[in-house]
């Protein structure tokens, strides 16, 4: 079972890597680009088919280490095939 | 007093603090590789800078997640003094050691120039031969060293005077909030710190004002 995790910044935790890449776009001459955010995705291969208990095991992956929940949110998806 | 050192893949400062322990302590550290299970019966574990596992996922993310680290949580829970230096620090806030995170510099840069660090806390087991508010010049050297953490943590952090150091005089190299260079945990056993007390101990270096946070723990541990 293939799986995606999406970690982002928390709202209102200061992103500098997303700024300068918003102010980047600016010189580019994007100058409708309102605000860049910059986060992480992974893919993730389970072994497990069932869904509810990949969900769960991806859930403790990512609270145990691809996220850290002081600043940042996860999203678990999940490949449709 | 005996102290222990982990050598995690990427540290690089564990030599300068090998040494400085040796110079200060009298008493020659232990190394201790960061996939051992167990540390040796000593009064002082340090986790010294560096860039361990390539700061991959995030500064200190994997090495918190080493062996090793359980047998740290279980010292420090029996009253064992742990010290993280820079990366160290890191890797203390990423094992839940200490709260809060250390986040990419604000201006995104890398810097390694000297601080000002004022004693923010001077009855601490790290601080105690320092004056309260006392301000000492401290070399700084990390990317990652702006500290966050929720306005919660941050208001419980100073209303139990936990913030031991500070950036004074307009130093902060970071962004870090509050001016914060250096936290202790609840029970004031384990503390971390940005900056390298450990390079600043000889004349050499041109200051030797970091010896007194080693000279605190030799007597906090007598």
């Amino acid at each position: 079972m293939k799986a995606r995790i999406k970690v982002m910044l928390k709202n209102g935790v200061l992103d500098p890597q997303g700024k300068a890449i918003e102010g980047a776009l600016g010189a580019l001459g994007f100058p409708g680009v309102a605000a860049v955010r910059q986060g992480k995705l992974f893919e993730v291969e389970l072994a497990e088919k069932d869904p509810a208990k990949a969900r769960a095991a991806l859930d403790e992956i990512s609270k145990k280490l691809l996220a850290n929940t002081v600043i940042e949110n996860y999203a678990i998806e999940f490949d449709e095939k | 007093m005996k102290s222990a050192v982990i050598v995690f893949p990427g540290s690089n400062r564990e030599r300068d603090m090998l040494s400085a322990l040796e110079k200060i302590t009298g008493t020659k550290p232990v190394a201790v590789w960061h996939a051992d299970k167990e540390l040796p019966k000593v009064d002082l574990v340090v986790l010294p800078g560096g860039f361990s596992y390539g700061d991959y996922l995030r500064t200190g993310a994997i090495a918190a997640r080493a062996a090793i680290m359980d047998d740290v949580r279980k010292k420090a829970a029996d009253g064992v003094h742990v010290l993280g230096v820079c990366n160290g620090f890191q890797i203390l806030c990423e094992a839940g050691l200490l709260p809060g995170v250390l986040m990419r510099n604000s201006h995104l840069k890398f810097v390694c120039r000297h601080v000002k660090l004022e004693v923010a806390n001077a009855k601490t087991a790290f601080t105690r031969k320092y004056k309260q508010g006392e301000v000492w010049r401290c070399p700084v050297a990390h990317g990652d060293g702006n500290y966050f953490a929720d306005a919660e943590t941050l208001a419980r952090l100073e209303g139990e005077n936990r913030v031991v150091f500070r950036y004074a005089e307009g130093t902060n190299p970071n962004g870090s909030l509050n001016d914060i260079a250096g936290i202790m945990n609840e029970r004031g056993n384990v503390m971390g710190l940005m900056p390298h007390p450990e390079n600043e101990i000889e004349d050499l270096n041109g200051g030797i004002e970091g010896r007194a946070l080693f000279e605190s723990v030799l007597e906090a541990v007598a």
